[in-house]
């Protein structure tokens, strides 16, 4: 038995998903945490302090890691009850290669868990409309994908844990993929998931160049900025702006959303903000359904008077 | 190179969506659309296929209904597509999918497996690393740019800071993000759609049944955030967003 939790190291340390997670899994016994990356003696003790028990350390060096990664999860957890995963494009990968290997479902989108015996997933579905309940019938490992945030990471206490090294396995052709090059897209200020104030741009903007006005905004409110789905794939902010199913999960005490107009997909990212304000011309648009204040007008005019405003108090 | 383009039709997402009561599956209408997001994989596989002399082949799974979403994928310029559609299928989940769906691809052969990273309307976004397995490929997932030659395809990898640059031999299977702008099928495109050639298959051809791994206990309306208040511009609304910065104390 037992419950593992898959950590990819980012920027040098745990994902922040795995110590949200790995802070919820100590409700159900000894956490063995699976680690992807470097590894140093701070990440062991960041997860040991947040409440693993035990790290099992895989380097996959320049190869891309869910090859190997999964076809090594697939020979530690045979008798474990759960495997959590966070929605990290490398979660999400190997989680899948895992589940297909072991011939055992995911359940994603999670918010919450409980193992009793059974295991059984809360999630929402359609845009966070529906509220399901769902319970894994079959034996073995439960593999579960959980939104971020589902759960807040606490730190426990705990002492450094006992890290076993694992060989890279042979995975064949599932591991024949390697990382070339790597490339930094950082943005200055407060990390968009940690920031207290959130400015969100959509495709009302109108180019990219009207970022600059988010920047400004997101500066004087001590914020983040972050966008949609639809200005990230128009290429006017990089992906680690994306808000959304697909992106990054914030719950700031204020998001501000100029010219988004509230798809299912950028609600599921954003509604669990304390509150929110939006701007958009269309009287229409979803995100008003969400909105504590709506104005709707033009976010060309309404912005920079608020900047303006903002500026006068400083 | 023979690429193969997995695309899902779904229920139009501008229409609210509905559960049956019994087993809590998506009502699938007759008419269905081609999932958005899957256009950018058909595109990208229309200009590998362009630039290698190849075939686009696509595979979807599900009521075909009236095939309009396979037809606009036809249109975009995809050469022909396998459905593999059972009423043993309903509410399959995505193990059985990727199960589904890789036999079918194993069935014909291929060079590239194209992806999208999720669908609209279920998005467990995990199919296509379950399938990569199957198929024992490399899944060179979430790509905003794709190359492919020499026997090798190489991309764009989204990551959390940035992106990195990741590169496989081929035979290999790629996700790809809604980065690449699909293009619009033309007049032409829509009328050779009409006459290219749909097989469909069930899962007995191809040798896969279904496994219940999952039973869903209940379904529950999540209860909405109580409306705020919705005010029209008049030139001075931007007081209203101050007043409200002030009273949660965040100036």
């Amino acid at each position: 038995m037992g419950i593992w939790v898959f950590a990819e190291e980012i920027s040098g340390a745990p994902s922040p998903g795995s110590l949200e997670l790995v802070s919820k899994a100590r409700d159900f016994g000894d956490v063995s945490v699976f680690y992807v990356g470097a590894g140093s003696d701070e990440a062991w003790a960041a997860l040991g302090d947040h409440g693993a028990t035990a790290v099992s350390h895989l380097d996959t060096g320049s190869t891309l890691p869910s090859g190997p990664a999964a076809a090594a999860l697939a020979e530690l957890v045979g008798d474990a009850s759960v495997v959590l995963f966070g929605m990290g494009n490398t979660d999400r990968d190997v989680a899948g290669r895992l589940a297909a290997k072991l011939g055992k479902p995911v359940v994603a989108n999670v918010l919450d868990l409980s193992v009793d015996g059974a295991v059984s997933v809360k999630s929402e579905i359609l845009g966070g409309t529906k509220a399901v309940t769902t319970e894994i019938t079959t034996d073995g490992p439960a593999i579960v994908v959980t939104r971020p945030k589902a759960f807040t990471a606490s730190p426990s206490g705990g002492t450094a844990p006992a890290v076993t090294t694992v060989a890279s396995p042979d995975s064949g052709r599932a591991g024949a993929a390697a990382i070339t090059e790597q490339h930094s897209e950082d943005s200055d200020g407060p990390s968009l998931e940690a920031a207290d104030v959130v400015v969100s741009g959509g495709r009302g903007l109108g180019g990219a160049e009207k970022f600059e006005m988010m920047d400004e905004l997101a500066a004087l409110l001590g914020g983040a900025v972050g966008g949609t789905r639809a200005v990230v794939d128009a290429g006017w902010v990089p992906y680690s702006y994306q808000v959304g199913q697909t992106g990054k999960t914030v719950k700031p005490s204020v998001y501000i959303a100029c010219g988004v107009s509230g798809a299912m997909q950028h609600l599921v990212g954003m509604k669990g903000s304390n509150t929110i304000i939006a701007i958009n011309k269309d009287p229409e648009a979803p995100i008003f359904s969400v909105s504590d204040l709506g104005i709707v007008g033009d976010l060309h005019e309404v912005v920079p008077q608020l900047i303006e405003a903002l500026k006068a108090r400083a | 190179m023979n690429i193969a383009v997995c695309v899902k039709q779904i229920p139009d997402p501008a229409t609210p969506y509905e559960l049956d009561d019994a087993n809590h599956w998506v009502i699938r209408p007759e008419d269905q659309v081609l999932d958005d997001t899957d256009r950018s994989g058909v595109e990208i596989a229309l200009q590998l296929a362009e630039a290698t002399d190849g075939t686009v082949t696509l595979y979807s799974m599900g009521p075909s209904g009236s095939l309009q979403g396979v037809r606009q994928a036809l249109a975009m310029g995809a050469d022909e597509a396998v459905i593999v559609e059972d009423e043993g299928l309903k509410g399959s989940d995505a193990l059985t999918t990727a199960r589904i769906l890789a036999a079918a691809i194993q069935q014909k052969g291929f060079d590239l497996v194209v992806a999208g990273t999720e669908s609209t309307d279920g998005y467990t976004g995990v199919m296509p690393q379950m399938m990569s397995e199957f198929l024992d490929v490399p899944c060179l997932s979430f790509a905003r740019k794709v190359d492919a030659g020499d026997g090798q395809v190489t991309i764009e990898r989204q990551t959390s800071t940035g992106y990195d640059v990741v590169a496989a031999p081929i035979p290999a299977l790629v996700t790809v993000t809604a980065g690449i702008e699909p293009r619009y099928p033309t007049f032409k495109g829509i009328m050779q759609a009409k006459s290219k050639p749909v097989t469909t298959m069930t899962a007995a051809d191809l040798g896969v049944s279904q496994d219940a791994t999952q039973v869903i206990r209940s379904v529950e309306p999540v209860p909405a955030r109580e409306a705020g208040e919705i005010v029209e511009d008049d030139g001075e609304a931007y007081q209203k967003i101050v007043a409200l910065l002030e009273d949660r104390k965040v100036i």
